[in-house]
């Protein structure tokens, strides 16, 4: 009796310990998207009570417009697509030869990329920068897209070729029947099959792309028209007189597609990033 | 015949990993190789006003009490984060890893949320959160502070709140991982100690332990290097200030690549202070990667 009571208390001080731990770490997001419905009386004059009174739509109107925020958005959403889809593109094609194929170069190319030590950004951004404009391609959306997608995707390639390494041998003996030639054998039959990678590359780049500051915010550096969400709010808070319920409902905006996104497939991404320890 | 079939199917897998290698060429090994011949140069941007002057960027950085004012602040920040990092984030995936917890997956997206929200916006929110009229300050009201406390405005409090504030962020990937390596504990060994008798906390120290230990080394590794490289949630936070008081070394070269305001921008003396640390931090990489060698080899013999 007297264990199963211990037993039983022991239980509630864990709950209780990580329902506090648990508000705590919501908070920001809670305050985040209370403060943008609120008006600006109301958010000065409220304190700790964060739930507005008399909500209002008006910041997401006014960050929407005035502040520029539909262009962001939009810069994003294409930035992210593109940078999503041709990473998709290349580390699976790259994963499938890697994995399945034997050919002259191959060990080199893949000392070459596991020897990377990802040496973060902050210290190859004025390289990557020169390189860009090089090409003429500093002051477009497609210079953004392509060193978006120019980071190390040594996760993605691993995946990719230990998922198709795995397939059966006969799958392509069956396609060389059916007259497919290297290219169809992969793109009809093999790439289809990779979905739960696919998936998962997907949401990890998609997450990476939406996320990336320091890339757009050299790139966009002298044309503000360019820049993504995160360097738009950034601007925006440098400005004199900062509006705090307007950059809450920018911040709402700016967060709200990478949160549902992965909620709503988080699945794939969680075993993605525990598959990387692993290995 | 069969040659050329052969010869064929190399071409194929050549063309098939050509636009990774490329990518992985233009924005991995050329930033790492120009870089040693950027910092070589004195350069305001301007592809004219190139001049080469040898090793005379890294005579001054040696010289330069602001940029190992960011050289030590980079490691302040990996020691006011990376313990309470690891010891939280275990302490969390211990607790969520328990089978019979109702509402584990709930928590665990909870405290995983951060991880996905874009960290300049997270520096930006928690500027607001942080500041004197911000909540943390109503909070501490409630329990007999006087005074408004301005931590992210003050030398003393900065950079703690910013490394506090960076915990919060990643803590969850890093519950993620330890939650990885506490899935290798096998379950029956486990069940059969509990029969044995031992309870919760002599199975963790006796068996968990000494399971996860060099997973454990990767993920403290992982911890430390990351941190040495935070820029966006500090940039958006404090810019490196009050008065350089949390300048780290990415806030540092930024500033002195991009930003106007401190005079014309010096793109050779940033890179040549990007590679010093970059070294550093590879440096500390390939010591920490022979230390967990050593230590896996010693717990074989």
């Amino acid at each position: 009796m007297a264990a199963k009571v211990r037993r039983i208390s022991a239980k509630c001080v864990l709950y209780a310990f990580l329902i506090v731990a648990a508000v705590i770490w919501m908070y920001p997001f809670v305050w985040m998207l209370t403060a943008s419905f609120k008006t600006q009386d109301e958010f000065w004059g409220s304190g700790l009570n964060i739930f507005p009174q008399h909500p209002t739509l008006e910041n997401f109107v006014r960050s929407w417009n005035n502040a520029n925020f539909s262009q962001y958005f939009l810069n994003t959403i294409i930035v992210t697509v593109c940078a999503v889809v041709i990473v998709l593109m290349c580390t699976s094609a790259a994963g499938y030869v890697l994995g399945r194929y034997a050919f002259p170069g191959k060990k080199a190319l893949l000392g070459v990329f596991m020897a990377s030590i990802t040496i973060p950004l902050t210290f190859t951004i004025i390289p990557v920068y020169e390189l860009l404009n090089g090409m003429h391609l500093t002051n477009s959306l497609l210079g953004l897209i392509i060193a978006e997608c120019g980071g190390s995707h040594i996760l993605f390639l691993m995946l990719f070729s230990s998922f198709y390494s795995g397939l059966p041998k006969e799958m392509e003996e069956a396609a060389i029947v059916d007259g497919c030639g290297f290219f169809q054998t992969y793109a009809r039959i093999m790439f289809p099959l990779a979905k739960p990678v696919i998936v998962t590359v997907v949401i990890m780049q998609f997450i990476w792309t939406w996320n990336s500051f320091l890339m757009p915010l050299v790139l966009t550096l002298s044309k503000p028209e360019l820049r993504t969400l995160a360097v738009g709010l950034y601007a925006l808070q440098g400005e004199h007189v900062v509006d705090w319920t307007g950059i809450a409902a920018g911040a709402t905006i700016a967060v709200l597609p990478v949160i549902v996104i992965f909620i709503a497939l988080q699945k794939y991404f969680v075993d993605g990033i525990a598959g990387a320890v692993k290995s | 015949m069969h040659a050329q079939r052969r010869r064929k199917q190399y071409l194929w897998c050549w063309i098939f990993v050509l636009p990774t290698t490329l990518f992985y060429a233009g924005f991995q090994a050329w930033p790492i190789l120009s870089s040693f011949y950027y910092s070589m140069l004195d350069w305001s941007g301007i592809s004219s006003s190139k001049t080469f002057v040898g090793l005379a960027n890294f005579a001054e950085l040696l010289q330069d009490p602001w940029f190992w004012n960011a050289f030590a602040n980079s490691f302040r920040y990996m020691v006011f984060s990376v313990p309470p990092l690891i010891v939280v984030s275990l302490l969390l995936a211990v607790l969520l890893n328990e089978q019979t917890l109702r509402g584990r997956g709930a928590f665990r997206t909870m405290f995983f949320l951060p991880v996905v929200t874009t960290a300049s916006i997270v520096g930006i929110i928690m500027q607001f959160i942080w500041s004197p009229t911000g909540a943390i300050n109503a909070l501490i009201q409630l329990f007999g502070v006087e005074r408004a406390v301005n931590f992210l405005g003050q030398a003393g409090t900065a950079l703690p709140t910013v490394a506090f504030i960076g915990v919060w962020k990643d803590v969850g990937i890093y519950m993620i991982y330890w939650l990885a390596a506490l899935q290798s504990v096998p379950r029956d060994v486990v069940e059969a100690a509990e029969i044995d008798g031992a309870n919760k906390w002599k199975v963790f120290w006796k068996i968990t332990v000494p399971i996860i230990l060099p997973i454990a080394g990767v993920i403290t590794l992982l911890a430390v290097i990351n941190s040495l490289k935070v820029f966006d949630i500090v940039q958006t936070m404090t810019g490196g200030g009050p008065y350089f008081a949390t300048d780290v070394m990415g806030t540092f070269v930024y500033r002195t690549a991009y930003e106007s305001s401190v005079g014309m921008p010096r793109l050779g003396y940033a890179s040549a202070a990007a590679m010093l640390f970059g070294f550093t931090v590879i440096l500390i990489g390939v010591a920490g990667n022979a230390l967990k060698g050593r230590i896996a080899r010693h717990r074989v013999d």
